[in-house]
């Protein structure tokens, strides 16, 4: 009986766990099941227009005077409510230092994200004295707190956009910024210790080994004086490599450098990649040196920097550069490691290639092997081969060597192809099918065309030609593909970054909006309709990039309760639910308080006249848009509280007084109720009319 | 004493007879087991569900009960309830709580002993197990309208919404939540175990009451 009792038990506790983890795995799938009965992704059933519904719709349509080309433009971009976009558009915001985050094809605001300028929804730099987002707001100890916001970059996984991080470069005052994609926050801002402005910022090299800012407008290096006389020989310009520490989410200001130019000024720049990895492109258009002078009687910048017939297309090996950094052959500039030009001509470091007069965008296609310059001031883009450009250096096919001891690549040996676009070619990206798209200042239009070389068996045309334009409203930009300046870009949407709406919108008073037009790409061919406008009323961008949405890992409220953004991690000084209260030591009082629905505690804050406050909030909620603010007026502060968020500010308590403190973010029913009051006592009560409001 | 005690032990199984019909005998001992096994493995899952739903809450909220502690939205359940005035769910049943899993392991090992005792006193050793589950969702029940009854009058919401029994099996509402609660893996474990137990307890009646029987039989007839 033992041995058959034993055999049993051992079959029976067998299916028993068996039985036991089916029903487990039945109970997990049962409660996904409950959540997706309510979830915003419903099933729909391929709809049928029944005749009665086509009358309907015909009616419609005619009320509102659409076409039926308007019809379906509405139906590839109307997303019902709750449906998610395709991807998001993170644009640069341009003078209002922001950025923008768009979802397309819906083309609807998403957020914005403060990144140079203070920014009271999200609390950034209302933060009382000493907030650390107004102290890295400033350049040379000056306060700067607003920004040019010119070009978005993506952190880059081999070549394609991993969703990590987000850089951004401010023009005006040659700044770089970090951005977390996690929770969407300013982390880190960077200042160029070399340049007062820069333009070519921010580009990222394929892993986002380095964030590149190219400069602009030649200076002397290192915030130098020299008159303009000596033009020549003190300005120079500039590119800064930032290292990018990935694990730590900051740029690395320690292991940074940049490469001295000459005085050309520098504009865009794009990293190589696969077959140009290692490179780094940088166009210029003042080879001139022209130093202008409209009220000397000399020809003013705009005559000065438009008379020689070529400039010169920058070719910067960016490992030789590292290499040469690590060997100790920089000089320091102003504190910050700089590759002299006699250095970088001397390692091979950078070599020019003649470029049409002025241009303006030099764009990478995505397999690496091209690079497209667009002309700007002539009707062709022209497009550079990798090979040849490799080729040309290694058979020294020199053509000169400009003043400064760099090499001129003979333009003949390392030019492609030409293709004539149109008037005012700017910029360029790449879809999935062979073609490239240029934006066409001055016509006004995209234009599609064909690449050659191994694309040109995606595409039906013949390579290196214009096959259609699309007229945009107006003045186009900056354009912007789907992934489009990845080594994958998908193709499907584009989007042209009009300067001008004119006519687009109602009459907005003598400031108008940009137009963000969403044109659809999806077909081959001449079909190339715009879908869509988006009018921009917050700042110039220039530069976006769109991302498939779900690479985005974004956060939906902080991992920990206590959390503290700027360090990304739980941070000990955050105040625990149960240990709130007021800590005297002094004239020194801490405030340990925290917030949830619907009350802060403590409610009443007591100190002196003089006391100098830290203030310490934690948001102890984890539901997600559990969002809470905290303002104390005439103080200047103002918080936005995330679900988890710690938050500390500082300030003198100088006016006394009787001061409400509230929640700016409608939390919930009780919202009006979540308040309290800081009494600042004065130091003799006399010198207020009234007394302080009893406490209960 | 050891009369009786050999009275409630019931009567052994003789080795021939064992020989001759183990199936007889293994299929109580057999199930009693396997219901210990389901009982012992429920600890691990939840006995009960409820789901919250609300228009601001498109994913609704979720409570999980296991023996000895609750899981899933919590916090935000406390948080919401604090407007109506009920005290933090983790205050309830502290004490079933914490002797929940001792309590399971004995009622095992009642069963355990259960097995060895041939007479129908061994019902009594299974009766824990059994009334378990009932036990279990009466206790539920206590504690929800204790809690639901016993709403802080002070509480900002206490106007609108009067004290209240929340419902432990099926559909209810509170306020603008609809709620929705059932058993989870872990009770139906337990309800498995109970009636695994009740189910031997007729092979165990049929296996053993003949021996019984026939001892008493013989006992009466006189030598």
């Amino acid at each position: 009986m033992l041995g058959f009792n034993r055999q049993c038990a051992v079959k029976v506790l067998a299916l028993a766990s068996v039985a036991a983890l089916l029903g487990a795995s039945a109970d997990a799938m049962a409660q996904e099941t409950r959540r997706e009965r309510r979830s915003r992704t419903k099933e729909v059933k391929p709809i049928e227009l029944s005749p009665a519904q086509v009358a309907e719709l015909t009616k419609v349509a005619n009320e509102r005077k659409l076409t039926v080309d308007d019809l379906l433009a509405a139906s590839k971009t109307y997303m019902p409510s709750g449906r998610h976009d395709d991807y998001v558009l993170f644009s640069s915001g341009g003078q209002s230092g922001q950025i923008f985050a768009i979802g397309v094809p819906s083309m609807r605001l998403l957020r914005s994200i403060a990144v140079f300028t203070p920014e009271s929804w999200q609390g950034y730099g209302f933060a009382g004295e000493g907030d650390a987002v107004l102290e890295r707001l400033n350049v040379n100890g000056k306060a700067v707190p607003w920004g040019d916001t010119h070009h978005p970059a993506l952190s880059e996984t081999a070549g394609d956009y991993d969703g990590q991080f987000l850089f951004i470069g401010d023009k005006a005052n040659a700044r770089v910024a970090v951005i977390d994609l996690r929770d969407w926050e300013t982390k880190q801002i960077v200042k160029n210790p070399l340049t007062v402005s820069d333009h070519g910022a921010s580009f990222v090299t394929p892993n986002t080994e380095y964030v590149v800012e190219g400069g602009q407008y030649a200076t002397v290096l290192g915030y130098g004086y020299a008159p303009p006389e000596e033009y020549k020989k003190s300005y120079r310009g500039m590119v800064t490599f930032w290292k990018f520490d990935r694990a730590k989410g900051r740029i690395d200001e320690a292991s940074s450098f940049a490469l001295e130019l000459p005085p050309y000024w520098q504009d865009l720049a794009d990293a190589g990649k696969v077959a140009s990895d290692g490179l780094v492109f940088i166009n210029s258009f003042n080879s001139e040196m022209a130093t202008g002078g409209v009220e000397q009687g000399k020809p003013p910048f705009e005559a000065g920097v438009s008379q020689r017939d070529t400039d010169y297309l920058h070719i910067i090996d960016w490992k030789r550069a590292e290499r040469a950094v690590k060997e100790g052959k920089a000089k320091k500039i102003n504190g910050f490691p700089v590759i002299t030009l006699d250095v970088a001509a001397a390692e091979g470091i950078l070599h020019f290639a003649p470029e049409p007069k002025s241009p303006h965008g030099v764009d990478v296609s995505p397999n690496g092997q091209f690079i497209v310059v667009a002309g700007k001031l002539d009707p062709h883009v022209t497009v550079y081969s990798i090979d040849r450009i490799k080729k040309a250096i290694a058979d020294k096919k020199i053509s000169a060597t400009d003043d400064y001891g760099i090499p001129v690549l003979d333009f003949d040996a390392v030019k492609e192809a030409q293709v004539e676009l149109g008037l005012g070619p700017l910029h360029t990206q790449f879809d999935d099918k062979g073609y490239a798209y240029t934006s066409l200042f001055l016509d006004s239009a995209v234009s599609r065309w064909t690449l050659g070389g191994d694309y040109a068996k995606l595409h039906a045309e013949e390579p290196w030609k214009l096959v259609t334009k699309t007229p945009v409203q107006y003045n186009i930009g900056h354009l912007c593909a789907a992934e489009g300046d990845t080594v994958s870009p998908d193709g499907n949407y584009l989007i042209s970054m009009s300067k001008w709406s004119v006519d687009r919108f109602l009459p907005t008073g003598p400031l108008l909006p940009q137009n963000f037009q969403l044109v659809d790409i999806a077909a081959a061919g001449t079909t190339m309709p715009v879908l869509f406008d988006m009018p921009i009323g917050v700042g110039e961008p220039h530069y976006c990039q769109m991302i498939k949405a779900d690479k985005l890992k974004t956060w939906t409220t902080y991992p920990e309760i206590g959390w503290n953004p700027h360090t990304q991690q739980l941070d000990p000084r955050a105040p625990k639910q149960g240990k709130e209260g007021v800590v005297r030591d002094g004239s020194q009082v801490t405030i340990n308080m925290t917030a949830i629905r619907s009350h802060f505690t403590p409610e009443h804050v007591e100190v002196n006249e003089g006391d100098e406050i830290t203030w310490r909030i934690t948001a102890i909620e984890s539901t997600q848009d559990a969002t809470h603010g905290f303002c104390i007026g005439g103080y200047n502060i103002n918080l936005s509280l995330e679900p988890g968020e710690f938050a500390e500010f500082k300030f003198v308590a100088d006016k006394p007084g009787t001061y409400p403190f509230y929640c700016t973010e409608f939390c919930s029913a009780l919202h009006l109720e979540m308040m309290g009051y800081l009494h600042v006592k004065p130091k003799t009560t006399t010198a207020m009319k009234a007394e302080p409001a009893a406490k209960p | 004493m050891p009369g009786l005690l050999a009275q409630i032990a019931g009567p052994r199984v003789p080795p021939d007879e064992l020989a001759r019909r183990p199936a007889r005998y293994a299929t109580p001992a057999l199930l009693f087991a396997v219901a210990r096994v389901l009982l012992l493995v429920s600890i691990f899952f939840p006995y009960w569900h409820m789901e919250l739903v609300a228009p601001q809450y498109p994913d609704g909220l979720f409570l999980t009960a296991y023996v000895n502690h609750l899981d899933g939205d919590v916090k935000e359940i406390d948080g919401l309830n604090h407007y109506i005035g009920m005290r933090p769910l983790d205050e309830a049943a502290r004490v079933e709580k914490s002797l929940a899993i001792w309590m399971i392991v004995a009622m095992v090992l009642f069963v355990e002993g259960a097995m060895f005792v041939h007479s129908k006193w061994a019902v009594l050793l299974a009766v824990p197990a059994i009334t378990f589950p009932a036990f279990f969702i009466a206790d539920l029940h206590l504690w929800m309208r204790r809690f639901g009854q016993g709403l802080d009058p002070s509480a900002p919401l206490s106007a609108s919404v009067k004290p209240f029994t929340p419902t432990v099996l099926g559909e209810g509402g509170i306020g603008q939540f609809r709620t929705f609660a059932e058993l989870g893996t872990g009770m139906w474990l337990a309800i498995g175990a109970a009636g695994m137990i009740v189910v031997a307890f007729w092979f165990h009646r049929r296996a053993f009451r003949p021996l019984s029987v026939a001892a008493r039989r013989a006992a009466e007839v006189p030598a």
